[in-house]
């Protein structure tokens, strides 16, 4: 690099003025910025995380919602209890007949499978939804609203949360993430009662 | 004998081309990142379908830990001395402008207000320590979290609460946590969680 430009400069018979080479050596310029880079990679996140919006009732509210409650019908109860078990019952219960709760999981053939079929018409709703939006029939703004309004339908199933204080807040996720997968509109965390944890404890040791 | 010349090949290459890309992907980081908040503990979240993004400022994060030890960061450092300030007020605890300064340094924490100048005025290697991660009391006796959201609310009121639990988390620290926004009127939240694919799809 250097030596091609020295060789021109004795051609010349000139005294020419000395020229500095123009190239400067960028290997220490590259080890920097790479170095930059390795810093910024490190300390950085790219991704915002991901997050599920929930939103609560407040406590007046509630008061009026069990005023007017819900069929027998379309209500259902998941009740999430320690060591990952999970139970679930139709009903509120109003007929004065204890619930029988049933046994199930996390899985998708458990809990999934029971929501899927007890919200069966929704689903198959949603689902011609999606499949118009993907054949471009229904725009952004429309699918959203339709959405909602087939989650919100008035014969969807209503699904209460009951969480034992020894369950887990991975279970809580969960379950709050099927009623997305399952399209169910609406569900409510409720606090679980003594009656509801007495029936639990029964059903276990009526399994062993 | 003459000796072969192996022609000498020169090692040097033009590194302007190199340099460029390596300036190039650090503009690319520098403009498309944001920091990682320093959390003074690890949490495992769990995962979801869920995709939706949590706006990009004016994050209120309350973390909450395996054993239920809650700790809150405000992502703004303007407002973490106001809300300080005013928290401090509430107990009757004055800050110094120093202890001020001190905290809007400070991402995240989970000190009990009344150990607050003492954890401030530690030196930040050993603000990580364990005993420092002691989490903000909430229990109803002495609910100090409930005054932290409310007073960080008056100051910011586009804040939005960002709840980042363990896995493992008992659901009754999460039930106390979640009671104690619904009685401050805080109502909607998201929950941080890590994505998983949908089955739908």
């Amino acid at each position: 690099m250097a030596e091609m430009q020295e060789k021109e400069g004795k051609k010349g018979k000139k005294q020419k003025q000395k020229k500095h080479p123009t190239r400067v050596d960028l290997t220490p310029m590259v080890d920097l910025g790479f170095l930059l880079i390795t810093f910024f990679m490190l300390t950085t996140s790219m991704l915002k995380p991901q997050t599920m919006e929930i939103s609560v009732p407040s406590k007046d509210k509630v008061q009026e919602d069990e005023v007017n409650k819900v069929k027998a019908s379309q209500a259902m109860t998941i009740l999430l209890g320690k060591d990952n078990t999970l139970y679930y019952f139709f009903g509120n219960g109003e007929n004065g007949l204890p619930p029988v709760l049933i046994n199930t999981d996390y899985s998708s053939e458990g809990v999934r499978t029971v929501l899927m079929t007890k919200n069966y018409d929704v689903m198959k709703q949603v689902e011609q939804l999606k499949k118009d939006k993907a054949d471009k029939k229904v725009n952004e703004e429309d699918y959203k609203t339709r959405l909602s309004e087939y989650r919100a339908s008035k014969n969807a199933p209503v699904v209460m949360i009951k969480a034992a204080d020894d369950s887990n807040y991975k279970n809580l996720v969960d379950i709050l993430d099927e009623m997305n997968i399952c399209n169910i509109g609406r569900y409510a965390i409720v606090d679980i009662t003594p009656e509801d944890l007495a029936l639990m404890a029964k059903t276990t040791t009526a399994a062993k | 004998m003459p000796k072969v010349k192996v022609p000498r090949k020169t090692t040097n290459v033009d590194m302007t081309a190199m340099c460029d890309v390596a300036f190039l992907l650090l503009t690319f980081f520098m403009l498309t990142s944001n920091f990682v908040a320093k959390e003074p503990i690890v949490v495992a979240v769990p995962s979801s379908i869920s995709e939706f993004k949590i706006q990009e400022r004016d994050i209120l994060t309350v973390l909450i830990d395996k054993e239920g030890k809650v700790f809150i960061g405000l992502d703004a450092q303007n407002d973490r001395r106001e809300v300080l300030d005013s928290v401090g007020k509430a107990y009757s605890i004055s800050f110094t402008e120093k202890e001020l300064n001190e905290y809007s340094k400070i991402g995240m924490m989970g000190v009990p207000i009344e150990r607050m100048q003492a954890f401030l005025a530690l030196k930040q290697e050993e603000r990580d320590s364990k005993e420092s991660a002691l989490g903000i009391p909430t229990d109803s006796l002495n609910n100090q979290f409930k005054v932290w959201i409310r007073k960080a609310r008056k100051v910011n009121s586009n804040l939005r609460l960002a709840i980042k639990a363990d896995s493992q988390t008992p659901y009754k620290v999460i039930k106390d946590v979640m009671a104690t926004l619904v009685e401050i009127k805080e109502n909607r939240y998201n929950l941080i969680t890590s994505l998983e694919k949908d089955p739908n799809q």
